[in-house]
């Protein structure tokens, strides 16, 4: 398993909770910054030879914010530099207005085969508010288009716990969504990310209560299972045999390869991230910087927390396998514990979280730190 | 050396009043050498002191002036600490000294803490004469703090110079009146010798640093010397004097001189300022007068934030205490934070030093817990204990009676604020004794406070009530029966010892429901309710809950930055890394420190 992840930092305009790297842009900066992708991807491909690409995800930032052109162009280069097998999962982000059906028929010629909508609510009120650049009419509109070109496997965002939102619009946004029958939903809870705009007006946000916005956890999940999705990770849901598998990527810690602004990549039990200066990343230079060997415990660390977001948590045996050490003997403290608290169980040889668990998860998480 | 060429003198005033300003402008102004010394090639000397980059304590300086009349002097400017927690250090440093000039700020006039010094200065027979400083502030008032001073101090003040000592306007007038006003010292070189200790360092290569005043006889390498209150007795290295910034060795020290001597002492204890130093052969009949033993009037424990730092603690303890005699400490277990040292202190601003020392010079992360003072507890078997520790507070059947400190307080403040300060002396407890005005817009109050009152946040208090015009200074007056309660806190029904205080039995109520309230913003949630709550005597007496943690979730993806993830997770341990844990329950270290500020007014 192998995957490849493509940063595009350019959006029309940065919404007002994103701590993202992304930017509003120049034409020029744009072009600039296609050109050093593309150098980037042929430059490092070699490290690559052997691995047959699995999954590939266009992340941003807005990645359709690029021109026909210039997808193309960066397509080929991945085309041309890897071996994409015949059924990766090809994924790229986009948001309502910034790509038309021409744009849309072309990503689909392209190989492109999943597309995520940024959606985060369906009431325009709300959308405002986040300072996002679309309507929900938008919404509809680029939803149509995605689906009448081909697009066969979509996933939408939507957010809880917005400023002023109500459980009802919460609600209401769920019931919107569920009427387009995507085949994902991804569903996030706001957080507040330091050095954004709502950071900085947290005092005066007008935020759920804790307890209405786990009622909104809540309602989603009961929601989406009444028809047909299953949760899948914390904040992910899909019907079956929709699961993201660039996402699982992750969270199983297979291998990836990250290029563009920031991009971060892990090889080998090795985690490296791209410069995040833009001028530095247009230099060409060696890219790959902040290169963090992980230690087995590190990799254990992650082995747990990163596993345990899946609802079909951690198997005793994989660590077995990858550690040649029994789970029991670094964890068995911790999870007797967490079962004990009610915020995990185990089933054969899985632990994984409970109900409660996921509404703590990050209290769950921080306990697997060695 | 010619006694009539010295003056031996300190610089008193109120904190940012230009104490440390002056005393630059002075050194600046004037040489470091004699015309004869610089020919005896002493500078090959110092080099040498400054390879080995000892440095002396700031502002303890032997500067050379050439007057008007065309006379070299030698001026030792003696350093006095400037703060109230050291008022024995004060006494001793002035009574190294034969006049004083006092620094009042042309736009401030005087202040409790002036007063106080000035007192201690005429107290110890010192010429005192005035310098008017800042007078270039567009608020400068001269005349009027000239009035001010004649009237309420009592000394001549119509010739005081006016300077900026920031800008260096007036400092020849300064020196001038240095050499006319302070009086040359006194005494017999031949007499046995008898010098003073006014303060010592600790020198890994030299041990103890003795800086005093000769004030009678001589010494030099050699002579054995005898500390006459310790006992200690040692043969002489070295004497010298201060240079800006370095020790000049020299022959000898004779009567009427200020410098320092070594002689292989490894611990500062055995030279404690104030005890006289006289020559073991040929003794001098008496000790010089005023000597007395520091005691701690401040207690708290310091325990390493993390335990496995305990010996580091203890390390470091003793080599700070090498350099401060008045540092006392023991071990002592606290239930909730493990193995740590009682530490007794000067005031509350030594605490903050030896704190802020530990920290920063020796990397430790420290666990305080709240000041106390000593307490004595009369029990009904007619045995004393002088309590340091609320945990060691004896069952209240045993508890006859108990005493607490109580000290005398000057507080100078503008009229506004009479009413907002006496409030304020109120609510701690005070025993009013009178006021007096002062030039129609400001007066002295007289109080009577427990020590315990005002060791926590007094001082911030006052000045917040009086926009930081109120100014301060006391004296230990001894001790008084008080009915005295012990407050314990529980967290999660369980008592955690470190947070128990003693408390005057009518402040508990309203003590107990504030540090239940700080408590409660400081515990982090957990996965179930915190019940907090304040007891006397195992009664609960206030009460507050930290809500259960009911949602915490990390949900976004970023990218696969699972780096970033992970930093966030261990930000969340290094979090509890922080935290103390009692019961099942992690307090953040911080909680045990943020109850002492509960004043919020």
């Amino acid at each position: 398993m192998f995957s490849l992840y493509i940063h595009i930092p350019f959006c029309v305009r940065k919404c007002l909770y994103c701590d993202f790297l992304s930017d509003a842009y120049s034409t020029e900066l744009r072009a600039a910054y296609a050109e050093a992708l593309n150098a980037e991807i042929k430059r490092e491909a070699g490290f690559y030879r052997n691995r047959r690409v699995d999954t590939i995800f266009f992340g941003g930032g807005t990645p359709t914010l690029l021109t026909e052109e210039q997808l193309e162009e960066l397509m080929e280069t991945v085309w041309k530099n890897f071996d994409v097998a015949e059924d990766a999962e090809i994924s790229m982000e986009m948001n309502p207005g910034t790509a038309d059906w021409k744009k849309l028929v072309r990503m689909r010629q392209l190989g492109i085969n999943r597309l995520s909508i940024g959606l985060q609510a369906a009431e325009d009120e709300l959308l405002q508010k986040l300072g996002r650049i679309h309507t929900w009419k938008q919404f509809e509109e680029a939803y149509g288009m995605a689906r009448a070109v081909g697009f066969r496997n979509i996933n939408v965002d939507i957010m809880s716990a917005l400023p002023g939102q109500k459980l009802a619009d919460y609600e209401h946004t769920l019931q919107a969504v569920l009427s387009f029958e995507p085949e994902h939903i991804s569903a996030y809870s706001l957080i507040l990310e330091e050095g954004t705009p709502f950071y900085e007006q947290r005092e005066s946000l007008a935020l759920p209560e804790e307890e209405e916005e786990r009622q909104m956890y809540d309602l989603t999940e009961k929601l989406l299972r009444a028809e047909g999705y299953h949760r899948y990770e914390i904040s992910n849901y899909a019907k079956d045999g929709y699961e993201c598998r660039h996402n699982l990527a992750y969270w199983r810690r297979t291998d990836y390869a990250g290029f563009g602004l920031g991009a971060s990549s892990f090889i080998s039990g090795v985690r490296f991230q791209n410069t995040r200066s833009m001028e530095q990343y247009l230099m060409g230079k060696r890219s790959k910087e902040q290169v963090e060997p992980l230690s087995r415990e590190d990799a254990m660390e992650e082995f747990m927390f990163l596993g345990m977001r899946c609802m079909a948590g951690v198997s005793a045996e994989d660590f077995r396998q990858q550690f040649g050490t029994e789970m029991e003997s670094v964890y068995g403290k911790v999870l007797t514990e967490l079962e004990k608290q009610g915020l995990t169980a185990r089933e054969g040889d899985r632990f994984f979280l409970t109900k409660r668990g996921i509404d703590v998860s990050n209290y769950v998480f921080a306990q697997f730190l060695l | 050396m010619d006694q009539s060429k010295i003056r031996n003198f300190c610089i008193v005033a109120h904190i940012d009043h230009g104490k440390s300003t002056l005393a630059d402008r002075i050194i600046e102004k004037t040489g470091l050498l004699t015309d004869r010394e610089m020919q005896d090639q002493v500078l090959d000397n110092m080099e040498l002191e400054r390879e080995r980059g000892i440095t002396i304590k700031a502002q303890t300086v032997r500067v050379i002036y050439k007057a008007k009349d065309g006379e070299e002097y030698v001026f030792n400017l003696i350093d006095t600490p400037g703060h109230v927690d050291f008022n024995y250090e004060v006494s001793r440093s002035l009574a190294a000294c034969d006049g004083a000039i006092l620094v009042v700020d042309a736009a401030q006039g005087i202040e409790a803490q002036t007063l106080a010094n000035v007192y201690l200065a005429l107290d110890h027979d010192l010429d005192v004469f005035p310098v008017i400083n800042k007078i270039d502030l567009p608020s400068a008032q001269p005349d009027f703090v000239k009035n001010e001073i004649e009237d309420v101090i009592g000394i001549e003040a119509q010739d005081a110079p006016l300077i900026s000592a920031k800008n260096g306007i007036g400092i020849e007038e300064v020196l001038e009146q240095i050499v006319a006003k302070i009086p040359a010292p006194t005494g017999d070189p031949e007499a046995p010798l008898q010098a003073l200790i006014f303060d010592s360092v600790y020198d890994p290569y030299k041990g103890v640093i003795i800086f005093c005043r000769i004030k009678e006889g001589r010494v030099r390498k050699g002579t054995r010397i005898r500390m006459m209150a310790t006992g200690a007795e040692e043969e002489v290295v070295e004497v010298g004097y201060f240079g800006a910034g370095q020790f000049i060795p020299c022959d000898e020290l004779s009567a009427g001189m200020v410098g320092y001597m070594t002689a292989s002492i490894k611990n500062v204890k055995d030279t404690t300022v104030g005890d006289t130093v006289t020559d073991a052969d040929r003794p001098c009949a008496e000790p010089l007068p005023g000597y007395k033993k520091v005691q701690s009037m401040v207690y708290c424990g310091l325990y390493p934030a993390d335990g496995a730092k305990y010996p580091d603690l203890r390390d470091a303890l003793e080599k700070l205490q090498l350099n401060d005699a008045s540092l006392n400490y023991e071990p002592e277990t606290s239930i909730a934070l493990g193995f740590g040292f009682r530490c007794g202190f000067l005031g509350l601003l030594h605490l903050e030093i030896i704190q802020e020392r530990l920290e920063r010079e020796y990397n430790l992360d420290l666990v305080t817990t709240a000041p106390g003072v000593i307490y004595k507890v009369h029990k009904t078997n007619g045995e004393v204990i002088e309590l340091t520790n609320p945990s060691n507070l004896p069952d209240p059947s045993e508890i006859d009676y108990m005493e607490e400190p109580v000290v005398s307080a000057e507080i100078m403040v503008t009229t506004e604020f009479i009413g907002s300060i006496m409030e304020l002396c109120q609510e701690r407890r005070g025993r009013y004794l009178g006021m007096d005005y002062i030039e129609g817009t400001r007066a002295l109050l007289k109080y009577e406070l427990p020590l315990n009152e005002i060791i926590y946040d007094f001082f911030d208090a006052l000045k917040s009530r009086s926009r930081g015009y109120a100014s301060f200074d006391y004296d230990m007056k001894g001790y008084e029966r008080s009915e005295l309660v012990k407050l314990d806190i529980l967290i999660n029904k369980e008592e955690v010892d470190a947070l128990s205080f003693i408390v005057h039995k009518d402040s508990a109520y309203e003590r107990g429901r504030k540090m239940c309230e700080k408590l409660k913003e400081e515990i982090p949630r957990h996965l179930f309710e915190i019940p907090i709550q304040a007891a006397v005597g195992g009664k609960v007496i206030a009460r507050e809950t930290v809500k259960a943690m009911r949602k915490d979730v990390l949900a976004k993806c970023y990218g696969g930055d699972i780096t970033r993830k992970k930093k966030l997770l261990e930000k969340q341990k290094e979090g509890k890394k922080r935290m103390r844990q009692v019961g099942n329950v992690e307090i953040p270290q911080k909680a045990f420190m943020s109850v002492l500020k509960l004043d919020d007014k």
